[in-house]
């Protein structure tokens, strides 16, 4: 018995260093911060009161049964070991529970009812969120990876992004949800609720971030073999700065100054990038891929799956498949002194 | 007992087959993309004259047009290179339809290949170069599935968008005729 323990105790243990290296093995940035109970937002903070109250209600009723079952032990009788078996009480007419079944129905449905009306209400205060002044954004999820699409009534001033939400702090959020494939769910603990997006359907979704601040979003609805990996990032910045993100992001790519960005411009135009992915201001105009006109300025590549930097985005260039297997980006071929005037271009799209 | 044998090997047969049609392979086989041959073929209808044969190495049958995780790829690769601008969901539009019995250029995989690579005349654009290469033999096999030439367990059945044709899996299949010159009339 005991080798058959060590036996197991040994592959726990190898698979846990297995699991240990691979996860070293991939570079995962998890930024921000990934917790419910860390609220920054007015919805977020009426379901974190709810999820305090539920928590404090099944904690009394927890601790009262366990209190009642602790001293129905406690108070019933006790016999020695040989002693025959007390067979006194069968004869006997025994009055039932009722009065403790009674108290026990009505403390429960009272309970009960707490709940619901706190459910009801928190729902109410989450609709009743002033919608004024808010910022609209076309958020189209994609297999494995957001599409952010930032609307304006002059068509000039929209722009998309990818897996990088910026939102201005104290300015509600109007989230409008559509999925480019099958179902996937979007969720930032930190400011709200999930909310699916439904194949075939448009939904919404509102929220107010309050303090500025990295909040860490992730899909909660299995989607594919990358599901894990289909992170986001919500960055809430004072309103000075979100507008100055914005009139940088209106802009088309920049030029390119110098030869080896301007070498990186031709290899992105002649290769298998042009097919998937947009550039504005240059032919690259396909919608299949995140929009990469302003990469540079993201802090993570493949939905929060790597950091941006130019050697983690070469690899990812290089062979996507080792990072993210099954998903739609090809491994593209290239000498490294044009993977290095390609990264360097990406890298220079601020 | 050897009844019992035959049926059970019977079952693992069947059993590892569906393991097969299934697999997905997501890593490219090593060959680099192929490069732009557009300008060097000889842009002649007729599939000896743009394609000869062992001019392309020969792709493995198993890892696309017998996998049906590569068809359900080249579908959606299908429609995201706009393969459907021109060729609509098969019926053909600007250009000629893929799912009956006529090949200009020749119905086999490579001679579909060298289409896709090197273009031809009165429309049909050069990809070689655009597209990495195993993306181009899953589009080759699901242009062969629109005419029924694979098998209905690997062509895929649904589609993302509508579709007036029936689903790929229950095409008859059409029997490609002898590939000759085009007439004046194309």
């Amino acid at each position: 018995m005991p080798s058959r323990l060590i036996r197991r105790f040994v592959v726990a243990a190898a698979a846990a260093g297995a699991t240990l290296a691979l996860a070293q093995d991939r570079p995962v940035v998890v930024p921000g911060a990934h917790d419910a109970l860390a609220t920054a937002g007015r919805q977020a903070a009426h379901i974190g009161t709810l999820w305090n109250l539920t928590v404090a209600v099944c904690t009394a009723v927890f601790c009262a049964i366990l209190l009642g079952l602790v001293l129905s032990l406690w108070r019933s009788g006790r016999a020695r070991e040989d002693a025959p078996a007390d067979l006194s009480s069968i004869g006997r007419h025994e009055r039932g529970p009722y009065l403790s079944v009674l108290w026990s129905v009505a403390v429960s449905i009272a309970l009960l009812l707490v709940l619901v009306v706190a459910s009801v209400v928190t729902d109410r205060a989450l609709a009743r969120m002033s919608l004024e002044n808010a910022v609209n954004i076309e958020v189209t999820s994609h297999q494995w990876w957001w599409e952010l699409r930032y609307g304006s009534d002059q068509p000039s001033e929209t722009f998309t992004t990818a897996n990088e939400l910026h939102v201005p702090v104290g300015r509600p959020v109007v989230l409008k949800l559509r999925t480019d494939d099958v179902i996937h769910s979007l969720w930032v603990p930190s400011l709200a609720g999930k909310k699916d997006l439904i194949t075939g359907r448009t939904s919404t979704m509102q929220f107010r971030a309050d303090h500025a601040g990295r909040y860490r979003g992730q899909c909660a609805e299995f989607c594919g073999f990358q599901h894990a990996f289909m992170a986001f990032e919500v960055i809430a910045d004072p309103p000075d700065r979100y507008d100055a993100w914005v009139a940088a992001q209106r802009q088309p790519a920049a030029e390119p100054t110098d030869a080896t960005a301007r070498r990186g411009q031709e290899v992105f135009l002649r290769s298998a990038c042009i097919m998937c992915h947009a550039i504005e201001g240059t032919s690259a105009g396909a919608r299949k891929g995140p929009d990469l006109t302003h990469l540079g300025a993201r802090t993570t590549i493949a939905a929060g799956t790597l950091p941006n930097r130019p050697a983690e985005l070469a690899r990812w260039i290089a062979n996507p498949q080792d990072f993210k297997p099954g998903s739609n980006m090809p491994a593209t071929t290239l000498s490294s002194e044009d993977m290095g005037a390609l990264v360097a271009y990406l890298e220079s799209l601020k | 007992m050897k009844a019992r044998l035959l049926a059970v090997s019977a079952l693992v047969a069947v059993a590892l087959a569906g393991c097969y049609r299934e697999k997905r392979e997501f890593q490219s086989p090593p060959e680099t993309s192929p490069t732009d041959t557009a300008r060097l073929s000889a842009v002649l209808p007729g599939a000896s004259a743009a394609w000869k044969p062992g001019s392309q190495p020969s792709p493995d049958r198993s890892r696309y047009e017998e996998n049906a995780y590569a068809v359900n790829q080249g579908k959606r690769l299908y429609r995201w290179y706009n393969c459907s601008g021109c060729h609509s969901n098969g019926g053909g539009g600007m250009g000629v339809p893929l799912m009956d019995e006529k090949w200009l250029y020749g119905h086999e995989p490579r001679a579909i290949y060298a289409t896709i690579v090197e273009g031809r005349p009165n429309g049909m654009p050069a990809f070689g170069g655009r597209i990495p290469d195993d993306q181009i033999w899953q589009i080759v096999a699901y242009v062969r599935s629109l005419s029924g030439q694979l098998r209905k367990d690997v062509a895929t059945s649904r589609a993302d968008a509508l579709s007036a044709a029936p689903p790929e899996n229950t095409r008859e299949k059409f029997k490609p005729v002898p590939d000759k010159p085009a007439s004046s009339s194309q």
